[in-house]
């Protein structure tokens, strides 16, 4: 998935959480950029119309932008499922951020006729354990 | 969250390569399991050429996966077992129905198989991270295992429009 895809996504589950418009310093914290790259591409999505931007507030997504977001968070769901439950990686969120920009949506495509996941997705992707809630993640003993 | 296509360290490249070598069984098990499904009856209906079609696909998929698995072995990383993924098809599977579902998912596996090499190329040829293997030898692999994957497009392509 490209840049604008993942800023899409995070501006998506920076919404989820805050209830509210996504702010510059959440999205630049989530996507670890500077928040004048986040202003920079926010602007390019606004201008694409899939943001509206709010001084102060911060960025919401259009429909056209939900519509986006929502495929790229089920691509995303696909790479974490596929590396939790065939590859078995413990650090399953860790590696699905740094494989998501490698990862073409075809090929998660291909990667989720061997995973369950379910007709809810992405609806049911938890903002703040970044994964499915119904992704049964076994707990490591301290 | 990491922007940008970019693959950084041993480690990323030797999962990329896993899922290369999945996405290589996925064709080889998916292609005989289209085999499998046609009952005496339609199997039969099945042109020569088509089943030839998947028989070689199943062939070529697992050569490709025995070069990434090597590729894997000299970083020290382990492929996932055909079995394993074998069973996930198994239990996963619908069957397409006709002869052009059967090449429609054949096209589809070849061009997911481009794709992925054709992004792994890409990411690592973006990338000035010294990996432990031979960068030119990883790369001349993918670059020769993409040239296939795209010549497998090609024959599903041409069977499927001389179809028409």
């Amino acid at each position: 998935m490209n840049s604008a895809d993942q800023y899409l996504k995070a501006i998506y589950l920076a919404q989820r959480l805050e209830d509210g418009p996504a702010a510059t310093g959440t999205l630049a914290d989530m996507l670890d950029v500077s928040p004048a790259s986040v202003n920079e591409m926010v602007g390019k999505l606004e201008s694409r119309g899939l943001v509206e931007h709010e001084k102060y507030a911060g960025a919401t997504l259009t429909d056209d932008g939900i519509v986006r977001a929502e495929d790229t968070l089920q691509t995303y769901c696909i790479i974490e499922r596929f590396l939790y439950n065939v590859l078995e990686v413990e650090d399953f969120r860790g590696e699905a951020r740094a494989l998501e920009s490698v990862i073409d949506d075809t090929v998660a495509e291909r990667l989720d006729t061997i995973i369950d996941r379910r007709e809810e997705c992405p609806d049911c992707f938890d903002a703040e354990a970044d994964c499915c809630e119904f992704l049964e993640v076994e707990q490591q003993a301290d | 969250m990491s922007l940008g296509q970019r693959v950084s360290t041993d480690h990323q490249l030797a999962r990329l390569l896993q899922i290369g070598v999945v996405l290589e069984e996925l064709v080889e098990a998916r292609a005989e399991r289209h085999l499998e499904e046609l009952d005496p009856s339609k199997r039969a209906a099945l042109d020569d050429e088509v089943e030839e079609l998947l028989a070689e696909a199943a062939v070529e998929s697992a050569e490709h996966r025995d070069r990434v698995a090597a590729l894997l072995d000299e970083l020290d990383a382990e492929t996932t077992g055909f079995e394993q993924i074998e069973a996930l098809v198994e239990e996963h599977y619908s069957a397409p129905g006709n002869t052009d579902g059967v090449l429609y998912d054949q096209l589809f596996s070849e061009e997911t198989a481009y794709k992925f090499y054709d992004d792994l190329i890409a990411a690592i040829e973006d990338s000035d991270t010294e990996f432990s293997v031979d960068r030119e030898e990883v790369l001349a692999t993918l670059r020769e295992i993409r040239a296939e994957e795209e010549e497998g497009v090609e024959d599903v392509a041409a069977i499927m429009e001389a179809r028409e």
